[in-house]
């Protein structure tokens, strides 16, 4: 069975795991919900259309989704170094993952709001709304549980970017995984490690689900 | 004197001296003073609150652009309700949305109130918004609020502290008959009662406008009452001034004062409804009051067809029942589409007259005498 030092080790990684997707999940969203509320509205059919703004957003924002996480993790090695002063760790795997995740994150954003009914934005026009005004007092609240089932989506989907930093010594239950599981072929580590992934997931999943319908006024 | 003249008044006075012919130099300013104050008066209330002039909007699509609306001109005076019809695909939707610049007319002026909308900043744009209230085919309230919160909406855009805003918003939800409601989602009420919320949400900020947008389209014909009796009574109580579009002629001839009739984007008929339904021009507007066609099929048999015109003043006497006992013969009625509108019945029928020539000379007597407008049928 396993020893008391790898339930220690196994409990650590948890925490470092925890720790790194809920730091990198709300950065992603401080950077990433502005970035898609600014892609949606600066649309050609949003309500302040700009082409060149959009665009050249837009244009960022698949330029960073098409680099694959693994390869990005590697290339933004300087810029981690410069901001943390190392590349190792959990601290230091937060930077990779905000790179990778806010302009996911921003899609995201950008796919919830356009749910938000057209009638309901011109409804708010014609009522003397600011371009402001609609994008706080119309767009977020309304597209609220859509952004809060969104943000499950991100979260699972950053748990498992954390994970696959585990090869570059990104700490967290993937490094346990690839270090024990993988390199020292001890099989019951990676079972235990994968079962715990799994949970995880599950458990933000049900969360966010449960939140979402929890505030969403439109279900009896 | 015993009062003290003033600005123009002393001016001439102290010119003459003041004899008696000054005196009435005085009065006679005085007069004409008065009388152009209240002229004025007049003039400010009577001049019209919307203004359409020389109106044109185009749509880009790809390569062509699409003329939606062409050269309107209307005017709407205060304290009216004016119905705005026409088919699906007319431009009517496109003119309302004009009237607030939710869309941008390609030329032409909007003026409200005196102001000439297209000539103001976006802040301005923003203000004269708050003066006129909108409200939609598909309610378009807030999913997420109360309909107490609905309401406090405009006025939380207006700036309105939180506290004054409730206080209001309760009174709209009031005089809409929906106070039991104040806590209820959207969800959670029927399409009349959504309708009525959107109306105290477009009431909230006292506009001196409602813009109605096909409000009764997606409602059945029992509700669609009472939101029309809801709107003539706003019309009446508050004296806001109420342009509707719609599709429906039903909409029209129970609650509007006048009518525009928008064919293929442009204006073809405006009138009264008395006049307009009396008297429809153009095929656009016969198609609207009469959808069957007018005439249904075509006729054949022996003896002449003959269409009769009701124009509203001739319903409470059975015409056609003392014509066929007073000439002795009887008619065969072929086709009948009237409406009763205001107690008066418009529209037409299409008789067929017996074949004796002696008969048929009889009848359209009778039907002279009676002031019947009719005319023969191939």
């Amino acid at each position: 069975m396993l020893s008391s030092d790898m339930i220690q080790l196994m409990w650590i990684g948890l925490l470092e795991t925890l720790y790194m997707t809920v730091v990198s999940t709300f950065v992603a969203y401080i950077i990433g919900l502005p970035v898609g509320l600014l892609l949606y509205v600066t649309d050609k059919d949003g309500i302040k259309p700009h082409t060149a703004i959009n665009q050249i957003v837009g244009g960022i924002v698949n330029i960073l989704r098409s680099v694959p996480f693994i390869i990005l993790l590697v290339a933004v090695i300087p810029i981690t170094r410069a901001i943390v002063g190392t590349s190792i760790g959990s601290t230091a795997t937060i930077v990779p993952l905000v790179i990778a995740s806010a302009p996911f994150v921003a899609r995201v954003v950008e796919s919830s709001i356009k749910e938000v009914d057209r009638g309901v934005i011109e409804a708010s026009l014609s009522m003397g709304a600011s371009t402001l005004q609609v994008v706080y007092k119309v767009l977020v609240p309304e597209a609220l549980p859509s952004l809060i089932f969104g943000a499950a989506i991100a979260t699972t989907t950053i748990l498992g970017y954390s994970a696959m930093s585990g090869f570059v010594g990104g700490g967290g239950l993937g490094t346990i995984a690839i270090n024990y599981g993988y390199y020292r072929s001890q099989s019951d580590v990676m079972l235990v490690m994968v079962a715990l992934l799994v949970l995880i997931v599950q458990i933000f999943q049900e969360i966010g689900t449960w939140i979402s319908k929890k505030c969403d006024k439109r279900i009896k | 004197m015993y009062c003290t003249l003033k600005g123009p008044y002393r001016k001439i006075w102290a010119k003459q001296g003041g004899t008696t012919k000054q005196i009435a130099l005085v009065l006679d300013e005085f007069i004409k003073d008065v009388f152009f104050a209240q002229e004025r008066r007049t003039n400010m209330s009577k001049s019209p609150i919307i203004q359409i002039q020389n109106l044109n909007k185009t749509f880009k699509s790809g390569e062509n652009t699409v003329m939606a609306l062409d050269n309107i001109n209307i005017s709407i005076e205060r304290g009216e309700i004016f119905g705005i019809i026409g088919l699906s695909g007319a431009g009517k939707s496109t003119l309302v949305r004009c009237i607030n610049l939710l869309e941008k007319p390609t030329s032409g002026r909007i003026i409200v109130d005196e102001q000439d909308m297209t000539k103001l900043s976006e802040r301005e744009l923003r203000k004269a918004r708050q003066s006129m209230g909108m409200i939609f085919q598909g309610f378009n309230l807030l999913m997420q609020r109360t309909a107490l919160e609905n309401v406090c909406f405009p006025l939380e855009l207006a700036g309105v502290p939180k506290s004054k805003a409730k206080i209001r918003a309760k009174e709209l939800l009031e005089v809409v008959g929906l106070t039991d409601k104040e806590n209820a989602y959207p969800v959670q009420l029927s399409g009349g009662q959504k309708q009525r919320v959107a109306i105290a949400r477009a009431l909230a900020t006292n506009p001196k406008v409602l813009l109605c947008d096909e409000a009764t389209s997606a409602l059945d014909p029992t509700t669609t009452q009472s939101i029309l009796a809801l709107l003539k009574e706003l019309n009446q109580k508050l004296g806001v001034t109420i342009v509707i579009i719609t599709h429906e002629m039903k909409v029209i001839e129970q609650i509007c004062h006048r009518v525009a009739i928008i064919a293929e984007s442009r204006l073809v008929e405006l009138g009264t409804i008395d006049e307009v339904f009396r008297n429809p021009k153009t095929t656009a507007a016969k198609k609207l009051l009469y959808p069957q066609g007018e005439h249904v099929e075509k006729f054949t048999g022996k003896g002449k067809f003959l269409r009769l015109v009701f124009d509203g003043s001739s319903t409470d006497r059975p015409i056609i029942a003392n014509m066929v006992l007073k000439c002795g013969a009887p008619v065969n009625i072929a086709f009948a589409d009237t409406k009763n509108i205001d107690d008066k019945i418009f529209g037409h029928m299409i008789i067929q007259l017996p074949d004796n020539p002696a008969t048929v000379q009889r009848m359209l007597n009778y039907l002279d005498e009676e002031q019947i407008t009719y005319g023969e049928e191939e």
